[in-house]
């Protein structure tokens, strides 16, 4: 029974989110568009399945929806801080920083994320990654103390992450 | 005070942060010398005040009473692309040696973009 399942449904959170992406997108609830949604949902991630190689071995779902929250919290707070910033630093006082953030973190989807969250919190870019994956380079808009940064990042988002994807 | 009143309230405050949050990353853009700072502005206060404006328009949809949440998928997308398209800009200023060049990695050879393949490295 749950090797069907898994047979019909590789990615059950993705066919979830095609479902409800659908929903969105028809802007309205009808039993039809239910239906619908779910015959893309199983559709889309069947035929893509061969880009979708390893998926990680877990997922938690619940730490994930606390560090989403997190996050928007951070994204609102650091938008205001860069506001400050571009209003109120004259360009010759900006003190930018590449600093490099060792990865703990093997999977390229948690990789992602980190990636992904660096770039929309406080005055940081994640611009590359090394070549064996090992550390992320990230450029800071405007700091003194770019190692309080750096410890930042990992014990606020790169930990949280480690939970998630252990 | 009718709650249409009260929304349309609503409504303007949010365009007003999110067109403020907008022009601030206009300033950002024209301000900054360097291209890697310059990133900085446009990525991030574009996010905040582009979500604002949505939710104006979310709030105002369901004012009017035709609720409409097309918006809360193009914020989802928004923050979904936005760090690609950043990180790409990051990645082509390192590749021209627009910036500083980054210090070298502690535990690995050199940043992915700048490593060279073997084939085309000069003996």
């Amino acid at each position: 029974m749950t090797r069907a399942f898994y047979w019909l449904i590789p990615h059950p959170l993705l066919t979830l989110i095609l479902a409800i992406v659908w929903m969105f997108l028809q802007n309205e609830l009808s039993a039809g568009m239910i239906v619908f949604g779910f015959i893309l949902g199983i559709i889309i991630p069947w035929g893509t399945s061969v880009w979708w190689p390893d998926t990680p071995k877990s997922f938690r779902l619940r730490k994930m929806i606390r560090y989403s929250f997190v996050v928007i919290w951070d994204i609102i707070v650091a938008n205001i801080e860069v506001a400050w910033i571009v209003l109120t630093v004259p360009t010759s006082k900006l003190k930018p920083a590449w600093i490099i953030v060792p990865l703990r973190l093997k999977e390229p989807e948690a990789i992602t994320l980190l990636a992904g969250t660096i770039t929309l919190t406080p005055g940081t870019v994640s611009a590359d990654l090394s070549d064996q994956g090992h550390s992320l380079l990230v450029h800071v808009l405007h700091t003194h103390d770019a190692d309080a940064v750096r410890e930042d990042i990992i014990t606020r988002y790169e930990a949280r992450l480690l939970e998630i994807f252990s | 005070m009718t709650p249409q009143i009260i929304g349309t309230y609503f409504v303007c405050l949010f365009l007003i942060i999110g067109s403020g949050f907008v022009l601030v990353g206009a300033i950002g853009l024209l301000k900054f010398n360097d291209p890697m700072t310059r990133l900085h502005a446009p990525t991030k206060v574009g996010t905040v005040g582009i979500g604002m404006l949505l939710l104006a328009s979310v709030v105002h949809s369901f004012d009017i009473g035709e609720p409409s949440t097309h918006e809360l998928l193009i914020m989802a997308f928004l923050f979904v692309t936005a760090p690609i398209s950043a990180n790409f800009i990051g990645k082509v200023n390192i590749h021209r040696r627009a910036c500083d060049t980054p210090p070298d990695p502690p535990l690995d050879d050199t940043w992915s973009t700048l490593s060279v393949p073997e084939s085309d490295r000069d003996g």
